[in-house]
């Protein structure tokens, strides 16, 4: 057990922690889920950033190229202007054009222009016409500072001007640094140039100035520089006013607060010049884009940059969707951890109950098997003080030490009774008990078991009574011994708790008996019909109305009508008996009645002070009965009575062995009563049932009366019809019928028994149930039988009545007597090896007149009981060497089986057949063995090799008396 | 001596066997089997246990002894002992016995041993008292009275 039990502990795995238990893999895992969070927000990050600067280029570079159309339109204007110019100022003679003209056509044009503020035309004067056109214009040039120029090689005063520059007119255009190398790039380039960015006048806004050069005559595209310089007749000039310019431009776009443009001049790359923007680098930087721009001057870079005026807002998704996601995974792994420890729970808890089940079952077992060792621990030294006992009350002793030693051995055999109970259901509980399968006959055995009680009925003044219908078949296959046994316990219970009234056991065949419903059983529960008249056994209310008399007759007439048909049914095996035990003593109580089966169980605590007993009986009752295949139940009623009913499955006895406990001596008498008639008087129709039953076994016809006049009409009218013959001979009156008023009845009871010598005066019978109906009887009739009726004591008693024997009662031989006549002249052999054993067993055998031989060995045992041998029977070690008791036995057995049939052989071949009546006992010698070990040497394996029973060592008295007259009982004395 | 005074040694000599736990009922049993045609059955029985055992106990120290125990054998001898002491009423070698066996069952051969001490030490005790009781009866027959009963 206990290694299953190991086993068992590790096939299921402890519940340890597990590796991903730990704290070390939480943080893990919450790392993990980190990085996991970290790398989406990260790509979304580069995602949205990615997308930030696509718009960031796409917007730039639209910028960029409307700055730039932008830019090209005015150019382009500025060199129409400047066509037109030399178209009409210089090709035209007088010149088509003044102030005034220009003024009012650069006005009229500016919308065309929306990038310069203004435009202005500046001659090209050299110093020696300085003097010439300053008188022609009527102005000295000045320089930019508003004096008058200083000598210069040459100057480029200005002319023309729109109005928004006005202020223009007469400046020196070379005396600005920048202006002046403007002009010359201009005039030796032949394009339009720019200047560096600076503050314009007047708007102080930045800006660039755009140059163009004006040619008077038609000049060579490769002309060189020089000749383009002689070629100049002037410029015309433009102010890009680019901060409002750019500012304008943007205003119109879309998203124009978002980005932060700046445009440079990158002519100097290594000192880029702002043309536009904010100075320091404003906005979001690590994000930028440039872009070219190309305003048609070959010597200047410019480029614009663009950059988000704020970093771009992370969006929210960035973080809530690696969030959601790291907390998905959270829980999907809290689940799983979650699982996984309630599944590891669930495991532990059920290798917990599997450990529980295991050690309750252990338990079990250990208590069985102490009960079962205690028990036989006790036997041993109870044995001991009941042997003593025997002894002493061999001694002289004088009447009280007497009554005291018989009380001591009484209890003793109750204690090893109780003792046997307790053996008898560790047994059953642990399976070790086997149904045997024997024939029997059921009515002697309920006859044996009622003979058991009624001594204590009687004192009580109890009725007993047992009724087998007619259909149960004589002989059954069955164990009798288990079957006796529940009988016994269910009596016994009764009996102990029953002071008035009766105990009747039935038996019928279950097939027949389910009349009469559970359901209508219950209508009287409460003694609500109590004013019916009850009619039963006793006359006193029994707790299942089932055995009262209207339903007692319906089974008898089923019976009746049954006993016909049931031959056809013969061929049916298995009979189910239903066995009632009713008794009319103090019930059960309600509260009581479900845990009647629990053994140690009854009904409560002050029932064993009254009553005594251990309430085991009913618990190895119901063991017995469902393992012989039925069921047992009951009813009661507190202070009515129970009533314990059980069903029991035996198999029909094909082979009728009349050889039952009766005997042949009993079949004698039965041939002797065989159509007799008696009349029965009783008032009571269940109670003459059973006084039927009983009479009716013994082949006795009876006729029932009811009162005493119709019995005495009977029996006198008889009489006087002179049919002698058929006449009753016998009257059985029930005692509760012979009242002191029926003053007939008795003054004929006192004629008869007078007039005992007259032949035919019917002999009158009193059935009484307790010692007091005996007294009283004795005066009136001839004899009084006293309950419980059993087929052989009725038998016994009508046998004296009509011998009229007039001798006392055979007293039943004492028991080391009887042993004795047992015994006597007995061969008898007995097998051991040992020595003291041998020799003690030998001389108890001696004492008990029997003549004995001794062997040390199955061998010599065998060789001594070679056919034919004289013994009668045989004792026999189970332990010994070289050949045991069992094998010894077997080896007997076989040489029987060999010579019986080898008689058989011989008696076949014989014609005449002298021998075929040979008794076949002869051949069988009763072995018994002798075991000191009661438990381990089971009677079932004595029987499975052919042994007729076992004694245990050291013999006791009691013991070998059962065993022997079992066999020899069972043989008649035929030889000695 | 004066033979009332020996059977009265007797009574009491035999009450405390039987009070010490020493005999049992089987040895009651054994003196009512002696009658008159086997006046000496018990010391008969007695002897011939007295040998058995001897044997047997001689027996059971040279099967221990051996380097492979026999646990089989020895149950067995043991058994036997058992069977004998049960049958001459030896109450006390029977109890050593049945502690044997159970050592035996277990295959414990240190406590087989102890066992065996013990079962010797019972046996010679049982002996020397038995022996004690048979020499008070030969003296009684001796001195011509008859053994009293109990």
């Amino acid at each position: 057990m206990v290694n299953v039990c190991r086993a068992m502990r590790s096939a299921i795995p402890s519940a340890g922690r597990r590796w991903w238990q730990t704290w070390t893999a939480w943080t893990l895992w919450i790392l993990l889920m980190l990085v996991v969070w970290m790398v989406i927000h990260c790509y979304n990050l580069a995602s949205t950033m990615k997308t930030a600067e696509e718009a960031l280029v796409s917007m730039c570079d639209k910028r960029a190229r409307l700055l730039e159309d932008q830019f090209a339109v005015s150019v382009n204007h500025a060199h129409e202007l400047a066509i037109l110019i030399s178209t009409f100022h210089y090709q035209k003679n007088p010149s088509a054009m003044d102030q005034e003209t220009f003024a009012f056509y650069t006005g009229m044009t500016a919308f065309e222009r929306p990038l310069l503020t203004g435009v202005a035309y500046a001659q090209r004067v050299l110093h020696s016409e300085r003097e010439n056109f300053e008188s022609q214009q009527g102005w000295t040039i000045k320089t930019m500072k508003q004096e008058p120029s200083p000598v210069q090689d040459e100057y480029a005063p200005v002319i023309f001007s729109q109005e928004t520059v006005f202020y223009l007119e007469a400046l020196d255009m070379m005396s600005g640094e920048e202006d002046r190398e403007n002009i010359l790039m201009a005039r030796a380039t032949g394009k339009s140039v720019l200047t560096n960015p600076f503050r314009l006048l007047e708007s102080n806004h930045l800006g660039v100035v755009l140059t163009f050069p004006v040619y008077r005559t038609g000049l060579p595209q490769d002309a060189t520089i020089e000749e383009r310089a002689e070629a100049t007749a002037g410029y015309l000039g433009g102010a890009f006013d680019v901060e409002s310019l750019v500012e304008n431009l943007l205003r119109k776009l879309a998203g124009n607060q978002d980005i932060v443009v700046n445009v440079y001049d990158v002519t100097n790359i290594s000192d880029p010049l702002t043309m536009y923007g904010p100075s320091n680098s404003e906005g979001y930087t690590p994000l930028s884009r440039v872009s070219m721009l190309d305003f048609g001057d070959p010597f200047r870079k410019h480029q614009m940059v663009c950059r988000y005026s704020q970093k771009p807002l992370i969006p929210w998704s960035a973080i809530t969707s690696p969030t959601g996601l790291v907390v998905i995974l959270m829980l999907v792994a809290y689940i799983l951890y979650a699982s996984q420890k309630r599944c590891v729970m669930a495991m532990e808890d059920c290798r917990k109950m599997e450990e529980l089940k295991f050690q309750a079952e252990a338990a079990d077992i250990a208590k069985t098997q102490f009960l079962a060792t205690v028990s036989h621990e006790i036997r041993t030294p109870m044995n001991g003080v009941l042997g003593m006992l025997d002894m002493l009350l061999d001694t002289d002793l004088n009447l009280s030490q007497k009554d005291y030693a018989q009380t001591a051995q009484v209890c003793g055999k109750a204690l090893i009774a109780l003792i046997n109970e307790v053996l008898d259901r560790a047994k059953i509980e642990a399976g070790m008990l086997e149904i045997e399968a024997v024939p029997f006959n059921l009515r002697s055995i309920l006859d044996n078991v009622l003979s058991l009680f009624s001594a204590t009925s009687r004192e009580k003044g109890i009725e007993l009574a047992v009724f087998v219908s007619d259909n149960v078949p004589e002989v059954l296959t069955g164990d009798p011994g288990k079957f006796r046994q529940i009988i016994t316990n269910l009596i016994g219970n009764s009996v102990k708790f029953t002071e008035r009234g009766h105990i009747l056991v039935q038996v019928h065949l279950a097939k027949h008996s389910n009349i009469p419903t559970e359901g209508n059983a219950c209508s009287g529960l409460n003694g609500l019909d109590a004013g019916k008249k009850i009619n039963t056994l006793s006359g006193f209310e029994a707790a299942d109305d089932r055995n009262s008399w209207e339903n007692f007759k319906m089974l008898l007439s089923n019976d009746a009508s049954q006993v016909n048909g049931f031959s056809s049914e013969k061929d049916l095996k298995n009979v189910t008996l239903i066995v009632s035990v009713e008794d009319t003593g103090i019930g059960i109580p309600f509260n009581a009645q479900d845990r009647v089966f629990t053994p140690f169980m009854q009904a409560d605590s002050s029932t064993s002070r009254n009553y005594g007993g251990t309430g085991i009986g009913l618990s190895i009752s119901k063991c017995l009965v469902e393992l012989m295949g039925g069921k047992i139940n009951f009813k009661s009623k507190p202070n009515v009575g129970s009533t314990f009913t059980f069903t029991a499955v035996f198999e029909q006895c094909t082979e009728h062995s009349g050889r039952d406990s009766d005997g042949p001596p009993f079949e004698n008498v039965l041939a002797r009563f065989k159509g007799m008639k008696v009349v029965l008087l009783d008032k009571r129709p269940v109670r003459s049932a059973v006084t039927n039953y009983h009479l009716h076994r013994l082949g006795i016809n009876v006729e029932f009366t009811q009162n005493s006049k119709m019995a005495l009409n009977m029996l006198s009218q008889k009489k006087g019809s002179l049919r002698i013959g058929t006449m009753p001979k016998i009257l059985l009156i029930e005692m509760d019928c012979l009242s002191n008023a029926d003053v007939c009845l008795q003054k004929q009871l006192l004629e008869w028994k007078q007039n005992d010598h007259i032949l035919d005066a019917p002999k009158v019978i009193l059935l009484g149930t307790s010692e007091s109906d005996k007294a009283k009887g004795e005066s009136l009739v001839d004899i009084v039988i006293m309950k419980p009726l059993r087929a052989s004591s009725v038998a016994v008693c009508l046998q004296q009545a009509l011998e009229m024997e007039n001798g006392s009662r055979k007293e039943l031989p004492n028991r080391p007597v009887f042993l004795g006549n047992l015994l006597s002249g007995k061969n008898i052999l007995v097998v051991d090896d040992n020595k003291v054993n041998l020799r003690v067993a030998a001389a108890t055998l001696k004492k008990y007149g029997a003549k004995v031989e001794c062997a040390e060995s199955g061998k010599d045992a065998l060789s001594l009981l070679t056919l034919p041998h004289k013994f009668d029977a045989c004792f026999m070690d189970v332990q010994m060497p070289e050949m045991d008791g069992f094998e010894a036995t077997r080896q007997i057995r076989m040489m029987e089986n060999e010579s019986r049939a080898q008689a058989r052989i011989k008696a076949a071949s014989s014609p005449n057949g002298f021998h075929r009546e040979e008794p076949p006992h002869e051949q069988h010698l009763p072995i018994l063995a002798m075991t000191a070990d009661v438990i381990l040497t089971t009677y079932e394996e004595c029987l499975k090799c052919g042994m007729n029973g076992y004694v245990s060592k050291p013999f006791d008295n009691e013991q070998l008396y059962q065993a022997v007259a079992r066999f020899v009982a069972s043989k008649p004395i035929a030889g000695s | 001596m004066d033979v009332r005074l020996l059977q009265r040694q007797w009574v009491d000599h035999i009450s405390a066997l039987f009070r010490e736990g020493f005999l049992d009922a089987q040895f009651t049993r054994l003196q009512k089997l002696q009658d008159a045609s086997t006046p000496d059955f018990v010391v008969e029985v007695v002897t011939l246990y007295f040998e058995d055992a001897d044997r047997l106990l001689n027996n059971l120290w040279n099967t221990l002894s051996q380097p492979v125990v026999d646990f089989k054998k020895v149950d067995a001898q043991v058994h036997r002992l058992k069977g004998s002491s049960v049958s001459i009423g030896a109450q006390r070698v029977k109890n050593a016995c049945v502690c044997f066996i159970i050592c035996c069952e277990e295959g414990d051969l240190e406590a087989c041993f102890g066992c065996l001490h013990r079962l010797k030490l019972e046996f010679t005790q049982w002996k020397s008292k038995l022996e004690a009781l048979f020499r008070i009866e030969q003296q009684i027959v001796a001195a011509g009275g008859s053994l009293p009963m109990i």
